[in-house]
């Protein structure tokens, strides 16, 4: 145990939050509007990893821009999965559109996996770093928190500046009164897995200019996106970014008292103990 | 005559029904040429996070039978010549595939002897399958005591075991700057790995060194970030460990972005790969055990002096041909597949036959040198297999008077290519 490696771990651990928290506000966005819980989220991760990577590796593209490709692939992507595996199903009880989008988690992961195969990849990206004595903090870190506020911001301004957003809020308060204003819920909802899915691209994308990754990477991710989620609140988008800061510190933390690899352990402790004592979250559930 | 054109008939018929061929004619002691299919069967990396060194493995290997079939295949003294064929499937780094090819190779594609995949936990997979069926397995890719400590009698490795990994790496680090006391050890939580530092740690705390971090790793980590926090707090003078390629050159990347200052750094298996240069600077000064180098020297002199036999291409020869087929330079990973065909190789040669309980015999009684080094395995009944002879040397990422990075050999003294450095 070093109490030196506090404040570079803590702020490592925030940084990495903002991006654990854009991701899982994609999932809690979905589950939010139509109670789907979406577990497709993981290998849609990694698909925005590879974006950036096909974009960068194959033609030269900045990994910036091709995660602005990533976030709006993210869309289109996220309304094709919906059409094709949630729609039908969306009336369903939640365990069948589960298993619908866990299909479609593994026709990703086996696609994927057969094109880019497990070799490990990386998008060779450096902005330098900053900082001394004890604290340094990367260039591709910073901006990814930057990146990563910015997506939550465009979000919110998406759900309470606009129509569209309105129609989104209202079709997660009540479908039913929805439908009966006129608004097109099937498109609302289609939508609004576009708009989740391209956040959990957008936070891949960013993932790629930090660390390696395979097909697979994903998983990790998800399994994140579900603590925070919960421990944010389900459905609660505020709750899914503050939930990943929180995680995010809670790791970086957590780290310096024990041994890294018991980390996830901490997590799933957390996980249980929040569903055990408080289920809504943090921050209430559907907020 | 009349005698011997039965006879010849009755062989050919013989290797026919084997699956052989027949070349009519005589050997050079006057005996019938009887060309046989050698199936060896492996699996490889082909994808997964090992990779690039189970690539530059099975390179070597399909090096060992192009040079094989060249040279006319493998002469028994019985006439018989053996044509390699390789029967290998892509277990994409992944044990429970390891476990259900070698199972197929055995039992479906009827090899007739096994090389092992390449990293310690697929090799341990692979040998527990091979021991189980009685096949003779040459491991090149495992350097796990462990695996070659449960009493196998099957299984022979040509890797000098991992508990000698480091151990070098810390001779080399205190002479190089004996003010040294304080180590950090971070390392990938696999079998090979924990066995490096089963070995490394007690042998620098022998040394006087104290370890003010000492924390593993799970296979497939990217985030290094809070070991290499923990480490800036400890401050420590130098920092060992690491794993496999992916994780040793991440985290060696990681320690020069965050400006790591530890004045020696020693990592495992990544700094030899060639590969390792891609992340530039970040290489620089990075120290690696190796099993092999192109500028080792391993030649019939050196041999002669041992008082063993030298066998099979010269590294000059090894390297060039290596080179000019696949247009790259070959790793240690390279070296050892090579290394492990050539050792099967002349097990046949001296058993005289295919059988595997006169090949077994024949490799618990060999000791030899190749241009890899000496190859001698322990007959202990505890640690059969395990191999005893071979040496490892140490590499160091270097620039030379072109700008340009480079590996040198730093270590032991007397096979030293350039001086060791200390981080800067």
């Amino acid at each position: 145990m070093s109490v030196d490696a506090l404040v570079p771990s803590a702020i490592d651990g925030l940084m990495l939050g903002f991006v654990y928290g854009l991701a899982a506000m994609g999932l809690t966005l979905i589950f939010g509007v139509m109670r789907v819980i979406n577990l497709s989220h993981g290998p849609v991760i990694a698909l925005g990893m590879f974006v950036v990577y096909v974009l960068f590796t194959g033609a030269g593209v900045n990994p910036y821009l091709g995660l602005i490709a990533a976030a709006g692939l993210g869309i289109l992507f996220g309304v094709a999965i919906y059409f094709v595996a949630v729609d039908r199903i969306i009336n369903a009880p939640e365990l069948t559109t589960l298993l619908a989008t866990y299909s479609v988690n593994l026709m990703i992961v086996g696609v994927a996996t057969s094109v880019f195969t497990t070799t490990p990849r990386a998008v060779d990206i450096s902005l330098g770093s900053v900082g001394g004595s004890g604290v340094t903090i990367l260039g591709t870190h910073a901006v990814a928190v930057a990146i990563a506020i910015a997506g939550a911001a465009l979000l919110y301004a998406i759900l309470f500046r606009t129509r569209i957003g309105k129609s989104i809020r209202a079709v997660a308060n009540n479908r039913a009164a929805a439908e009966l204003m006129g608004i097109d819920s099937r498109r609302v909802l289609a939508l609004s897995f576009g708009i989740g899915t391209s956040l959990a691209m957008t936070s891949g994308a960013l993932l790629s200019t930090l660390f390696s990754f395979t097909p697979l990477s994903g998983a990790t991710y998800e399994v994140k996106s579900f603590v925070i989620v919960v421990l944010g609140g389900l459905g609660n988008p505020t709750g899914a970014l503050v939930g990943g800061i929180v995680l995010g510190l809670l790791e970086g933390v957590s780290t310096v008292f024990i041994p890294v690899s018991w980390v996830p352990v901490l997590e799933y402790v957390i996980f249980i103990a929040i569903l055990l004592v408080r289920p809504t979250g943090l921050l209430g559930a559907r907020a | 005559m009349r005698g011997i054109t039965v006879a010849l008939a009755l062989i050919g018929l013989l290797a026919a029904a084997c699956g052989g061929t027949t070349t009519p004619g005589a050997g050079t002691s006057g005996q019938a040429t009887v060309k046989k299919d050698l199936i060896i069967g492996f699996t490889a990396s082909q994808t997964g996070a090992q990779n690039v060194a189970s690539n530059k493995q099975t390179e070597g290997i399909k090096l060992w039978v192009d040079d094989v079939t060249k040279a006319g295949g493998i002469k028994l003294k019985d006439g018989t010549i053996l044509m390699p064929q390789i029967k290998s499937y892509d277990d994409q780094s992944a044990t429970d595939r390891v476990q259900a090819l070698y199972t197929k190779l055995i039992n479906d594609d009827k090899v007739d002897f096994l090389l092992s995949p390449y990293s310690s936990g697929l090799v341990k997979a692979a040998a527990v399958v091979s021991e189980q069926n009685g096949k003779v397995m040459i491991t090149a890719g495992g350097a796990d005591d462990a695996t070659m400590e449960q009493g196998f009698r099957n299984i022979y490795q040509v890797y000098t075991p991992a508990s000698k990994y480091l151990t070098g790496a810390i001779d080399l680090m205190l002479k190089l700057d004996p003010t040294i006391k304080k180590v950090a050890i971070v390392n990938e939580k696999d079998s090979f790995s924990t066995s490096v530092v089963a070995a490394a740690k007690p042998y620098a705390e022998s040394k006087g060194l104290q370890v003010v971090v000492n924390q593993g790793y799970d296979t497939g980590t990217v985030d290094f970030g809070p070991f290499i926090n923990q480490i800036s707090a400890a401050a420590p003078d130098a920092i060992i460990g690491g794993g496999h390629l992916p994780d040793g050159t991440t985290l060696a990347k990681q320690l020069y972005e965050k400006k790591v200052s530890a004045r020696f750094v020693a990592l495992l298996v990544a700094p030899p790969e060639p590969t390792f240069a891609d992340i530039g600077e970040a290489a620089q000064f990075i120290v690696g055990p190796s099993q092999w180098e192109t500028q080792t020297k391993y030649s019939a002199e050196a041999a002669k002096t041992a008082g063993v036999p030298f066998y099979g291409p010269t590294g000059a020869d090894f390297t060039t041909a290596y080179k000019a087929k696949f247009s790259a330079p070959p790793s240690y990973h390279s070296a050892g597949g090579y290394a492990a065909g050539l050792t099967l190789q002349k097990a046949l040669e001296d058993a005289g036959s295919t059988d595997p309980e006169k090949v077994k015999t024949a490799l618990d009684k060999d000791d030899f040198m190749t241009f890899y080094g000496r190859i001698k395995f322990s007959t202990d009944p505890k640690t059969h297999g395990k191999q005893i002879a071979h040496e490892m040397v140490y590499v160091q990422w270097l620039k030379g008077s072109d700008g340009k990075l480079a590996t040198q050999i730093v270590w032991p003294a007397e096979a030293k290519s350039a001086d060791p450095q200390l981080r800067k």
